[in-house]
């Protein structure tokens, strides 16, 4: 099975989702996706970063939601003319200076390998490397929260060395649980929720990063700095 | 208070949803039908926005403690209050200790129980939706079970509820002229191409063209659609972003998913298309196994099926405030 997944996935190239100039497309009517051209990088993600920061002050902004090098910006109700909406967002986009946010580090404690490894090995499969050395290249690198989505307070981390990208699985495991350390192509996180998950995981971390009662939720925030430091190696 | 009598396994506590933190990947919860909502809300006299029972599995039925007002909205009929049947979208007053059930409604797949005072739980972030993956907000952040107990808000307007109800046109009736029915059993559902649309050159026609099912492994979170399966071009590794619900994703297996009120906060399969937020009730009230099709549509389109819809929320609002300032002038 997990052979299966492998093989398939090795086949599937990750390519960025744009390549020159930046993109805006619809969700919907009332929802706009712009995504940034180029590498996949902190040089992108800060400009939308200071977008993010632009389109807060639109007085018919309902909510923005900044993915991984992209932002998606809703608003209060359908415009009346989306080419202009695009045209506002393209220049915005264009006077985006690139910003840093001064964040915070969050040291997380990770169980590398072990029965909540699931993808260790087809992760090996692919790479080309042994569990050792996946698990180094994985806990020696400094990433950076891109940004937070998909399931409460669930960080997209970025950093992740070339050599351990691994694309998200075709069929997804069913029930993952939460505190798996995952890959999902270029990203790499902890599982916020047990459930449904298609990306590959290779540890466990037990550390609580969301609470609904707190007045800050969410323990990662964008900018922030996160180092995994390997508690346990079961390999 | 009420109490709990009988419910299925998925009714939770809703309202018009938890938005302005999907930011940090909570989604925005909230009815499945939120038009359903704000008219029982407007009927018993509360905010729009106050807390109801979604009931998605039948049979559900509860207990009045007190004097309360309520209407049943969203679904097509069956509430019964101490065995007699009421109509639905239309307010009653139910005295201490009466029963209302609801029965599994005709063709339609929720009913909202909208209370005078709305359900008096506390707020998290904002809301007061349960959230069943992050298990928080709602009852507890779980379903409503047997036995639970939930506490009613102050209710200013009962002694203005005409003894014989308060009813409104539903809005599948009213809004006619915008929200086509269903042409020999198939939903019409407006949606506009979305980004990834491209990628299914040869496939894109046949996903506007076919009739889609809703498969059983559909929920609050989304809706899986069977039928021939749709591919793209090529297959990508997208950069994670946000979506909102209504985005229709395709993922390997070419079977279109719908995000629905729980919608996942980010996501990176292709997005072939987006359904407009206005018509996203209709699916909300679409069962398990029910047929639609994709309309193309457009934001003119888009926003003049809003300004209709807000201008019917309008006037319920304007109408039955009038009527109860009538009624408590003639007592």
């Amino acid at each position: 099975m997990i052979v299966t997944t492998n093989r398939h996935a090795s086949q599937r190239e990750i390519v960025p989702a744009t390549n020159s100039r930046a993109r805006v497309s619809s969700v919907g009517a009332r929802a706009f996706l712009l995504e940034a051209p180029g590498e996949f990088d902190l040089v992108a993600q800060r400009r939308i970063w200071a977008l993010s920061q632009t389109v807060k002050g639109w007085a018919d902004l309902a909510e923005d939601i900044p993915g991984m090098t992209n932002l998606l910006v809703i608003f209060k109700e359908t415009p009346e003319d989306p080419d202009a909406v695009v045209a506002r967002l393209l220049e915005a986009w264009a006077n985006a200076e690139s910003i840093d946010l001064d964040g915070k580090t969050i040291e997380i404690p990770v169980h590398y390998g072990g029965e909540h490894a699931t993808d260790l090995p087809a992760l090996c499969n692919l790479s080309g490397l042994s569990d050792r050395e996946v698990v180094r290249i994985h806990h020696q690198a400094t990433y950076r929260v891109f940004a937070l989505g998909s399931a409460p307070g669930f960080g997209y981390l970025h950093g992740l060395d070339p050599r351990i990208y691994m694309p998200r699985k075709t069929v997804p495991s069913l029930k993952m649980a939460k505190g798996c350390v995952t890959i999902g192509g270029m990203q790499t996180g902890v599982a916020m929720l047990t459930g449904p998950n298609g990306w590959n995981s290779i540890g466990f971390a037990t550390l609580e990063m969301f609470d609904p009662a707190s007045p800050i939720p969410a323990m990662m925030a964008p900018g922030d700095t996160v180092r995994f430091l390997p508690a346990r190696i079961e390999l | 208070m009420i109490e709990i009598l009988e419910s299925g396994p998925f009714n939770t506590v809703q309202d018009l949803g938890r938005p302005g933190y999907r930011d940090i990947g909570v989604s925005a919860s909230g009815a499945m039908d939120p038009l359903a909502v704000r008219i029982g809300n407007i009927l018993v006299g509360n905010d729009e926005n106050a807390a109801v029972v979604e009931v998605q599995t039948f049979p559900f039925r509860l207990r009045f403690e007190r004097r309360i007002a309520f209407a049943i909205t969203g679904a097509d009929g069956n509430p019964h209050l101490d065995g007699s049947e009421r109509l639905a979208w239309c307010a009653y007053v139910a005295e201490p200790g009466q029963v209302l059930e609801l029965k599994q409604p005709p063709r339609l797949a929720r009913s909202y129980v909208a209370l005078g005072g709305g359900l008096d739980i506390p707020v998290v972030m904002g809301s007061r939706s349960t959230s069943l993956r992050g298990g928080f907000g709602g009852n507890a952040g779980r379903p409503l079970a047997k036995g639970d107990r939930i506490a009613i808000g102050e209710d200013a307007e009962i002694a203005m509820l005409p003894a014989t109800g308060l009813a409104v046109v539903e809005p599948a009736t009213a809004l006619s002229d915008v929200f086509p029915a269903p042409v020999d059993g198939v939903l019409p559902i407006r949606a506009l191409p979305a980004g990834e649309h491209e990628l299914f050159t040869k496939d894109g026609e046949a996903f506007w063209s076919q009739t889609w099912r809703i498969s059983s492994r559909s929920d609050r979170t989304g809706y899986r659609l069977s039928g021939e399966p749709i591919k793209p071009v090529a297959s990508i590794e997208m950069r994670s972003h946000g979506v909102v619900p209504g985005v229709i994703q395709v993922p390997p297996g070419g079977e279109p998913i719908v995000q629905m009120s729980d919608a996942n906060t980010a996501g990176g399969y292709p997005k072939i298309a987006g359904v407009i937020e206005s018509d996203l009730w209709r699916l909300g009230q679409a069962r398990i196994g029910a047929r639609l099709s994709f309309v193309r549509s457009t934001h003119a389109e888009a926003r003049a099926v809003e300004q209709a819809v807000a201008r019917y929320v309008d006037d319920v609002r304007r109408t039955s405030r009038m009527v109860k300032r009538a009624l408590k002038a003639m007592a």
